[in-house]
């Protein structure tokens, strides 16, 4: 007579029901039966009645009706009703609605039921809805509770304590001396109640602080006890005992310990005990951990817990589980704001982590502000130690977060002016006060508190990195460059910085002077062009394996990825301007001859140097030929040649000319083109002229093919050429990796 | 402390709900399927804590079922993934090898069970033998 079979099958019902609307019609005739029973008085099935109304509320549909009757099946005495009204209470009532002060004399008597099992239900639902006026006539009755002698009844009379506590804030003293008692109890479920009671009366009031410190050496015990006891098959977590207490004490020690340094020292030893021996194979041991470390670092603990502490975050972050990366990045981030002096000692090991996890840092970064503050407080304290792509790391990730521009560059002129011995703190900052300096002279930025900046101070700050023994070479060009490109973000000290410029054309360092000499040049001669070349710098796309963009990074701009970025600047400002030039007037020729000899007469052919730079220039224009694109033999066997000419080139498509000759005595007959392509491309063949190729190169078969992709980069075709020859049948495969064509775009 | 457990299917369909921190009943329902979809978009390499609004949750998805837990910050969250997985091994106790089905048609028992394990909030107890006591005795008194 299983009690369940009328809810059961309205659960059935209610499953196949295959539309809304048709699931909204069963409900409603439910319920409406529904109604109609609890109308009447006494009837047997009011348990199923109750129940079937409580799953059609989770459903989300109302069912306010049933209230009064979870009244009703509270005061009953059979225990099933009960225990359906109590749930029903739990679930309909708040202490909003009016029918649960109806309830309080049925708990009221059922708190002191013989049947501990009624007991808990009352304690239940106290502690779930109960209001301030319930709980402040019920607590004495909980206080009893407290110290009855079933530990079932205890451990739910002490939640139901924290309940109150937080209700009502000054009952707490009613419940503090028996909390205390409570702690010595041997069940773990009364334990762990006493714990979060002790918990909540600390949070609540400071008072009880003092009080409960006193208990410090009884919950070191404790703890001893559950992390040298052997295995004990009643609290058994994968090889820990009773992981939850343990976490719970902890932070309960934690609470207690903070700011004081008797309880903190009576810790110490348990915290290093715990730490050393808990096994964090398994994500139980690791939680527990967790909260070790979170305790070491909140409380006075001496330097080398600390250090444990740090070396145990450093390990999780190297953890195959991804839930434990993310916990010790999230922790590290927290002790890298509060505690600065432990992490500086221990920066070695941090950066080592850093280092290796910097694509999972940045997977996990709950926002680019967070990932570009962490990173700068990194190259603040460890700026020697962090690896060379940190840089170009560093500024894609700051060019990428368009609305943070204006922070970064403040945060990063403070830390400039402050101390300029890092250099890789040096060389970002440089760059970005370069690029972002009209924002960061605008002064105002809602993030921090703002500073008036002027041209002056700003220029003062680099010229004192390009002229202090510190800088490094690099960063010396880092502060050129960034001096330079102010030229165009400000207005009033452009003279300044042309006698900056011209001052370095004679410098020792020949990355300097050709730099000072390129920049004066374009003072001089190409000014007009000036403002061009020193605009913003567009977002960086980045090609490696951190990264799953499939866009194309723009040639040029791959340039910026190799160890001397900024070499690369002044070259991609003039082959920008060169390729817009080229789009705009299409594909012709003739202009294409014209820049060629534009930039060939660029500044400073003094320097041998100077020239590779040049050389670049035109490399990267690619195979810009006057001449149309050449033909490439991409296969060639027994006389049959077939080539390949691209002739017009977008973004987006190519069109491809085939031409089969044949220089053999007879025809070739049947001649037959197949290509296949990958799947990002798509093909579209045009029809060929034919398919017959008379001998010795009379005459030939062209076929345009027509190709468009969104990733020139995957531009790859396998051609199949069937053709009879001589009288035999022949099939050949030629795969063609590369087009000729102009390299970029 | 624990906000509230959701036992959410991969449609969407919510199978067991259980708040402990008061929210209207109408908003319930626009919470659940705002931080179910939270969870069912989430990635294989992903983790599994998710930061929603200004406290956290805590996902686990067993087959089709996902168990939500939303919690305070200042909870420790290996240990509620830890709870979650408790609980699913007292509900495979239970009822012998847990399925959705077992807890929609017998949706007041796994009810029972969460109460003895969480109560306001808290964990009360996460001994499999103890939790079970009370409804074990109470089948035997519905046979009896």
């Amino acid at each position: 007579m299983s009690p369940s079979v009328c809810l059961q099958e309205m659960i059935r019902v209610i499953r196949g029901a295959r539309t809304q609307g048709e699931e909204r019609g069963v409900i409603q005739r439910e319920c409406a039966a529904i109604r109609a029973q609890f109308r009447q008085a006494d009837n047997g099935g009011r348990s199923h009645n109750l129940a079937k109304l409580l799953y059609v509320h989770m459903l989300g549909y109302p069912a306010h009706f049933g209230q009064m009757e979870c009244v009703r099946l509270i005061a009953s005495s059979k225990y099933s009703e009960k225990r359906i009204g109590y749930l029903g209470a739990m679930m309909l009532l708040d202490e909003k609605q009016d029918a649960s002060l109806l309830i309080t004399n049925s708990i009221k008597n059922d708190l002191s039921h013989s049947s501990q099992h009624v007991q808990s239900l009352a304690l239940c639902t106290l502690a779930c809805m109960g209001s301030a006026e319930m709980c402040r006539d019920l607590a004495p009755e909980i206080e009893r509770l407290l110290k009855a002698s079933n530990s079932y009844i205890k451990k739910k009379a002490a939640l139901c304590a924290v309940h109150i506590v937080r209700k009502i804030p000054e009952l707490g003293e009613m419940f503090t001396p028996s909390a205390h008692s409570l702690l010595s109890e041997k069940n773990h479920g009364v334990l762990h109640g006493a714990v979060i009671l002790i918990t909540e009366l600390c949070e609540r009031n400071p008072d009880n602080l003092k009080q409960f410190r006193k208990s410090v050496p009884e919950l070191v015990q404790i703890m001893k006890n559950l992390v040298t006891s052997g295995y004990s098959p009643e609290h058994n977590v994968a090889g820990i005992s009773d992981p939850f207490l343990q976490v719970r004490i902890l932070r309960l020690l934690r609470i207690l310990g903070r700011n004081n340094d008797a309880a903190s020292d009576a810790m110490n030893d348990l915290l290093a005990q715990v730490a050393t021996n808990t096994d964090s194979s398994k994500t139980a041991g690791s939680a527990v951990l967790y909260e070790t470390v979170l305790t070491i670092m909140d409380i006075r603990s001496e330097s080398g817990l600390r250090v444990l502490a740090v070396n145990i975050l450093g390990r999780f972050l190297l953890n195959n589980d991804r839930n434990i990366r993310y916990i010790s990045m999230t922790s590290l981030q927290k002790i890298v704001q509060t505690d600065h002096t432990a992490v500086q000692r221990h920066r070695g090991t941090i950066v080592d982590c850093l280092k290796d996890q910097d694509a999972s840092v940045k997977r996990y970064a709950p926002s680019q502000r967070w990932h570009i503050d962490t990173i700068l407080h990194v190259l603040v304290t460890a700026g020697g130690d962090v690896r060379d792509e940190t840089v170009p790391n560093l500024i894609q990730l700051i060019t990428a977060a368009s609305e943070l521009h204006c922070y970064t560059v403040h945060k990063l002129y403070r830390a400039l002016i402050s101390d300029i011995v890092q250099q890789s703190l040096v060389q970002v900052a440089c760059w970005c006060i370069g690029e972002y300096g009209d924002l960061l002279l605008k002064g105002e930025c809602e993030e921090i508190t703002p500073m008036q900046v002027t041209e002056d101070d700003v220029l003062d700050a680099l010229e004192t990195v390009l002229q202090s023994h510190m800088s490094t070479p690099t960063s010396r060009g880092f502060a050129l460059t960034a001096i330079m490109k102010l030229s165009t973000r400000i207005t009033n000290n452009v003279d300044r910085i042309r006698s900056v410029v011209s001052i370095y054309g004679s410098c020792i360092d020949v990355e300097l002077q050709q730099r000072a000499v390129e920049y004066n040049a374009l003072f001089k001669k190409y000014d007009h062009m000036r403002a061009a070349v020193l605009e913003r710098m567009p977002v960086i796309d980045r090609n490696s394996s951190g990264q799953t963009n499939g866009d194309p990074s723009v040639e040029p701009m791959k340039e910026f990825n190799q160890p001397k970025p900024v070499q690369g600047v002044l070259i991609q400002e003039p082959a920008n301007q060169v390729c817009d030039l080229l789009d705009l007037l299409g594909d012709s020729n003739p202009p294409l001859l014209v820049t060629n000899d534009h930039t060939s007469t660029a500044p400073n052919s003094t320097n041998s140097t100077s020239s590779n730079v040049q050389d670049n220039l035109l490399d990267l224009l690619g195979g810009l030929e006057p001449t149309p694109a050449p033909s490439v033999t991409v296969f060639e066997k027994g006389g049959l040649s077939l080539k390949l000419q691209c002739d017009q080139q977008t973004e987006t498509s190519t069109t491809v000319t085939f031409t089969a000759s044949n220089s053999t005595q007879s025809d070739i007959t049947g001649f037959n083109l197949q290509a296949a392509v990958p799947k990002s491309v798509q093909l579209q063949m045009k029809a060929p002229s034919g398919d017959l190729i008379p001998a010795q190169g009379c005459g030939t078969v062209t076929q345009t093919v027509l190709l468009s992709y969104t990733n020139k980069a995957n531009l790859k075709m396998r051609v199949r050429l069937s053709y009879s020859s001589q009288g035999t049948a022949c099939q050949d495969m030629v795969q063609i990796d590369s087009f000729p064509s102009p390299a970029w775009s | 402390m624990i906000k509230f457990l959701l036992m959410v299917n991969k449609q969407g369909q919510t199978r067991l709900s259980k708040y402990y921190e008061h929210v209207d009943i109408g908003k319930r329902a626009a919470l659940e399927a705002d931080v179910v979809k939270g969870c069912l978009f989430r990635k294989k390499e992903e983790c599994s804590f998710v930061e929603y609004k200004d406290y956290k949750l805590v996902y686990r998805q067993y087959a089709a079922l996902f168990i939500v837990v939303g919690i305070t910050d200042n909870e420790n969250e290996l240990s509620i993934y830890e709870l979650v997985h408790n609980f699913v091994e007292v509900l495979d106790k239970y009822f012998s090898r847990v399925s959705e089905l077992d807890i929609m048609f017998n949706l007041d028992k796994v009810h029972i069970i969460l109460d003895e394990m969480i109560l306001n909030g808290h964990v009360v107890e996460t001994n499999k033998n103890r939790i079970l006591a009370p409804l074990l005795a109470l089948d035997k008194m519905a046979e009896g």
